[in-house]
């Protein structure tokens, strides 16, 4: 039975190891291959205490195959009784400080790099954003920019970017695997951390502390493009007229009902401070729609006429007007239209 | 019945309260009990330090507490922690009236301790309107505070029904252990009340 | 005799003999039957969840329902299923095994369960009630504060009996050890399974506390208007995150180590030798619990604790391995040079091994900070504390109840079925959880309703789902076995693996006075010395005599059902006035029932000696 035991496990473990050489998950989500500076960090350590632990577990399977194989009853000596060990100080001691060796081992550069990743002292060199949770939504304001946006988190590749964060209502945690650990963003207290993505790039967040019905929908992006691009993006959001009037006839009207509506009450164009909703200033230049929908015309509509369908819980149903399909169309063409920078994901070369 | 010769010897064993093997259980779980309890009150210590500068605007430690009145708990707690060691005393001596007399004494500061702890609430309530919603330290300090008062009213209750119960019947083996398990918890309630009088009233005033 | 006689006692008077007994052993028949119910509960709600996670935006389930589920389904399996079942085992043995005749407190033992069961069925009467508690079972706050309807208010209420039936039983098993050990046990003569439950009971004693406070804290800011957790008024939402964890860690302690207890047993029973390095596992255990203590904060890792308490408390979390390096190592030495039985309960020790140190490797892991950024909250902490909650504590619970049956019922499981359900729940266990470490670092948080198409993360969940199934199987198959050995199983005899313990020595099932004499201990593994230097059987302590019982009594269960019907006027007295009758009757008959307890006194009854010796040796 030992015998196809080891083989099923052999097996899996070859299996396994194929899938995870083959696919480490899609490159702009996955930990394995850190494209920021943070990630990097905590990849080291993952290789590292893998490596370390997997020393420590192949010493036990060898061990335990070796019990199995020799010491099971074997037919002929059912009464054979064993010589009833007490035990033996010197391999106890052994298996004591060998084990202590190798958390030394692994304890050292943990403590480095967590000091390391909590060092906030060039804060003020760098460029802050502040980063506000909420359920569903993330809000990012670029500190002394006049910036404000949504769900799209632009920054420049190679440069260290704090991050202020706090959260509008319940826990949240602000996690981009590619290029960084996550942290909570509590209701009480301002968490900071700091991200530098090393490569262009649009990397997909999530947020990872439970926070309600829609807690999986939670979903943004950082697009980390070069400084040229960046001070671009940064000059044309600050250049937006809010009021201005777009092209087309029907994002005029969708304009006029955007007021009419008071959806004015709640999203802000432009870098008004008010944050009850997503900020809509680059809308028709998002990466998705709600963090999770393909961003185009019919998802939108649906959204505007029933956000519910899309995220369940969130805080725009119910607190706003009825709208017709026809209504939904023309805010959705003028949201569309919004786009204010040529910055946008496309830039960041991947997508 | 056929055991009460057992539980009713001639001559009281030196330690009643350990003679039997129920006796001895009640002793040792009950020390476990208060082990809990210090945990639970550590937690709402814990609790209070966090938040007692929480006020959202409304009155401070600073403001509300008086120390005379208590300092005059203290002294009563203390008192009937004192008291109830006399009594131990005394069912060791197998002196029930005097025994019982003691905890009369003791439960009559009890009671005091009680009644000064709720004028005490009621001045903050109705003298400075400091609830428990008015802010997270009114909430951690009638917690805290509550979680005491509380222990000492069950105490007083359990104190009361032990000797009305056993009023007429005198101290036996059954009975011993009970008794002393109360002085035990009583013992309990006052300590907790002098880290209270430190951490919420001293520090409150000085801090 | 008591079998016989129970057979012809007709449903009535077993039921009553169940809900008014005081007996160790049929207490801990309650507990394995009332942790079996809700583990199947929870497992359901596992299938649930996986089948909700079998595809990409799948819509199985809602997402609110969700929530209820992945919630309902980790509070479940941690207070009313795994804590349970092992409370049952622990009330099967350990008295045996230290030869008492029952436990110190036979009263609050009943109490326990009674508070355990209640606490549970409120809880999931949730479900019927607009909806059972969907802010996890970490309950973090303010989560947990906003959101509505009454699930929450069910949490806090239904596990705060629970705990309060955990604390009491923890209590109680304290007391027998230190006071009922028969003559000669000294503690280091105590067999492992009884020092673990000792150790757990004090983590019990000293973690439910700080639950108790935390949920009472929630409790009056849900029910009362309190600001504790009300950034508004000044509140802080991570004292929660301290209170839960300074209980929840030791927690994690509390479902391990009695499955390490088990897991010594069957080992060296097995392997035909003696525990190795039995004071080193010992002190072992009691390292760890100790240690449990100091190491909460590795759960709050991303919360902004500041680098000098991640890394004081990562240290102290990677220290913990020693300990358990120790035991995974006596383990294996106890099986070195023995003389090895492979049968359905060693199969789960043996499967326990390697599972458990994969569980215990990756606890290292997440005990790194900075590697923890990423893993947190993701599918890989979710493998992991499976691999240690299942690999450990499900797997102990198996390999000890296949063990024990022949004790506690007197019949054998099935042998051919056992092994089914073991290679079907390993693999099954294997398929499920192995891969989740991979999806966590491939970018899955946990608690997850759906994962989006095109996130490469489609694959790995489909494993997951089909392994899950395989685990369903193995306990059908299980759940079979037990039903077919109630029925047509072989009986079983006094001792019949060859045991090492005190227990063998009993009948299968014991009488209800467990030893008619009190036997002297003259060692460890007291059992196994008779059996090679004595007689076989261990010298009675005590010449033939009366025998003191505790009498039944019915109002543990009064008790319970009088906070149960409390717990409904707290949790409704929020919205509706009428709740105030059930609060203030329920709460009447409980203290009610508390006066009757204090007030009348209760001496037991004795077993007269003539009547020991009439019954058959």
């Amino acid at each position: 039975m030992k015998g196809w035991m080891g083989k099923i496990r052999a097996l899996c473990l070859l299996g396994l190891t194929a899938l995870v050489l083959s696919a480490c998950g899609k490159e702009n989500l996955t930990a394995l291959d850190p494209k920021g500076y943070g990630a990097e960090q905590s990849f080291n350590l993952i290789v590292l205490t893998t490596i370390v632990m997997a020393f420590v577990l192949a010493t036990v399977l060898i061990v335990y195959t070796i019990v199995l194989i020799r010491y099971r009853k074997k037919k002929g000596q059912e009464n054979y009784i064993p010589k009833q060990v007490e035990g033996n100080k010197t391999l106890e001691t052994v298996w004591t400080v060998i084990p202590i060796i190798l958390l030394l081992i692994i304890a050292v550069p943990t403590v480095t790099a967590t000091f390391d990743l909590a060092d906030n002292s060039a804060a003020s060199d760098n460029l802050n954003v502040q980063v506000t949770g909420n359920q569903y939504w993330w809000h990012f304001n670029y500190e002394g920019q006049e910036i404000q946006t949504s769900q799209d988190l632009y920054i420049p590749v190679g440069e260290k970017v704090y991050l202020n964060m706090k959260s509008s209502d319940v826990i949240h945690s602000f996690w981009v695997p590619t290029i960084s650990g996550k942290m909570d963003v509590n209701p009480e207290n301002e968490n900071t951390m700091y991200i530098q993505a090393q490569e262009e790039g649009v990397y997909w967040g999530k947020c990872a502390e439970f926070c309600g019905p829609s807690h999986s929908l939670m979903d943004f992006k950082v697009i980390a493009v070069s400084q040229e691009e960046f001070d671009q993006w940064v000059q044309d959001m600050q250049n937006v007229n809010p009021d201005e009037e777009p092209g087309s006839t029907v994002a005029q009207e969708g304009q006029a009902l955007f007021q009419e509506k008071n959806c004015m009450g709640c999203h802000a164009i432009g870098s008004s401070p008010a944050q009850t909703g997503p900020n809509l200033t680059n809308f028709g230049d998002r990466s998705k729609l709600a963090g999770v929908e393909e961003l185009n015309k019919e998802n939108l509509k649906q959204w505007i006429m029933d956000p519910e369908s899309i995220k369940p819980g969130n805080k725009m149903t119910g607190n706003y007007p009825d709208v017709s399909e026809d209504e939904a169309g023309k805010i959705a063409e003028y949201l569309m239209q919004l786009q204010p920078s040529d910055i946008t994901p496309e830039s960041a070369g991947k997508e | 019945m056929s055991h009460d010769h057992s539980l009713n010897p001639e001559t009281m064993p030196n330690e009643p309260e350990k003679a039997t093997l129920e006796g001895k259980n009640k002793f040792i779980g009950f020390w476990f009990f208060l082990g809990g309890e210090t945990v639970l009150f550590a937690s709402l210590f814990g609790t209070y330090i966090a938040l007692n500068n929480s006020t959202a605007g409304g009155p401070t430690a600073n403001e509300l507490f008086g120390l005379e009145l208590v300092f005059i708990m203290t002294i009563l707690l203390l008192t009937s922690s004192l008291t109830s060691v006399y009594a131990m005393y005394h069912m060791k001596n197998n002196d029930f009236k005097k025994m019982q007399l003691w905890l009369g004494i003791t439960a009559i500061l009890g009671i005091s301790f009680l009644a000064c702890e709720i004028y005490e609430f009621t001045h903050y309530i109705t003298g400075y309107g400091f609830t428990f919603r008015s802010s997270a330290f009114g909430s951690a300090f009638y917690t805290l505070v509550g979680f005491h008062g509380g222990h000492v009213t069950f105490g007083l209750a359990w104190l009361i029904g032990l000797m009305i119960r056993n009023a007429k019947r005198g101290l036996n083996l059954y009975n011993a252990p009970k008794y002393y398990v109360f002085s035990l918890y009583w013992h309990f309630i006052d300590v907790i009340w002098v880290f209270i009088f430190t951490v919420v009233y001293l520090m409150g005033k000085v801090g | 005799m008591s079998t016989v006689a129970a057979q012809k006692r007709g449903f009535g008077a077993v039921l009553w003999d169940y809900l008014t007994t005081v007996d160790h052993k049929k207490i801990a028949h309650l507990y394995l039957f009332g942790g079996g119910f809700f583990f199947l509960l929870g497992g359901l709600e596992a299938m649930a969840i996986r089948i909700q996670l079998i595809q990409p935006e799948n819509d199985f389930v809602s997402a609110g329902f969700y929530n209820e589920l992945l919630t309902m389904h980790g509070t479940t399996m941690i207070f009313l299923a795994a804590m349970p079942l092992l409370l049952g085992l622990m009330n099967a043995v350990m008295p045996l095994q230290i030869g008492a005749r029952d436990v110190a407190f036979p009263f609050l033992n009943s109490l326990g369960f009674w508070l355990f069961m209640f606490g549970g069925l409120l809880l999931n009467c949730s479900w019927f009630l607009g909806g059972a508690p969907d802010a996890g079972w970490t309950g973090y706050v303010p989560l947990s504060i906003t959101s509505p309807g009454h699930g929450v208010d069910f949490y806090v209420i239904g596990l705060q009996i629970a705990g309060a039936g955990t604390l009491i039983g923890g209590i109680n098993f304290l007391a027998t050890i230190v006071t009922m050990r028969a003559p000669g046990m000294t503690y280091m003569r105590m067999p492992l399974f009884t020092w673990t439950t000792f150790i757990t009971s004090t983590l019990i004693l000293f973690a439910f506390p700080a639950l108790t406070v935390g949920l009472f804290l929630l409790m009056f800011d849900r029910m009362f208007g309190s600001a504790f957790f009300d950034v508004g008024l000044g509140g802080n939402a991570i004292i929660w995150q301290h209170l839960f964890w300074i209980f929840g860690h030791p927690e994690v302690y509390i479902l391990i180590l009695p499955a390490f207890g088990i897991f010594s047993e069957v080992i060296a029973t097995f392997s035909k030798k003696r525990l190795f390095g039995y004071t080193a596992m010992v002190f072992a255990t009691m390292l760890i619990a100790f240690l449990g203590f100091m190491v909460w904060a590795h759960h709050m890792f991303t919360v902004g604790l500041g680098p000098v308490a991640n890394s004081i408390f990562a240290i102290a979390t990677m220290a913990i391995a020693v300990p358990t390096g120790i035991k995974i190592f006596n383990w294996l030495a106890t099986m070195w040079g023995g003389q090895i039985t492979i049968n359905s309960s060693m199969l789960w020790a043996l499967g326990f091994i390697p599972t458990f140190t994969i569980g215990g490797m990756t606890g290292v892991m997440v005990a790194s900070v900075v590697a923890d950024y990423q893993y947190h909250d993701t599918y890989f902490v979710v493998a992991h504390f499976h691999y240690v909650i299942v690999g450990g504590t499900v797997f102990g619970i198996l390999a000890g109840l296949h063990y024990w049956w022949p004790k506690m019922f007197g019949r054998i499981l099935n042998e051919a079925m056992g092994k089914l359900t073991f290679w079907t729940f390993f693999i099954g266990f294997h398929l499920t959880f192995f891969i989740q470490h991979f999806l966590g670092l491939m970018g899955m948080p946990r608690r997850y309703w759906v994962y989006l198409e095109n996130q490469g993360l489609d694959l790995g969940n489909q494993i997951s789902t089909v392994g899950a199934f395989f685990m369903a199987f193995g306990v059908i198959v299980f759940l079979i076995n037990v039903v077919y050995t109630a029925v047509k199983g072989e009986k079983a005899a006094d001792d019949p693996w060859d045991g090492r313990t005190l227990e063998w020595v009993a009948a299968s099932p014991p009488a209800h006075y467990n030893f008619k004499q009190t036997p002297l201990i003259r060692g460890l593994d007291a059992l196994w010395i008779e059996k090679t230097e004595g007689k076989g059987r261990p010298t009675p302590a005590e010449p033939l005599g009366d025998i003191h019982m505790p009498n039944s009594s019915f109002l543990p269960f009064m008790m319970s059902l009088g906070l149960f019907i409390a717990g409904f006027g707290f949790i409704y007295q929020t919205n509706h006035n009428w709740a105030y009758i059930l609060l203030f009757g329920g709460m009447a008959i409980m203290l009610g029932c508390m006066m009757i307890r204090s007030l009348k006194d209760d001496h037991g009854y004795h077993i007269p000696k003539d009547e020991l010796e009439s019954e058959a040796d």
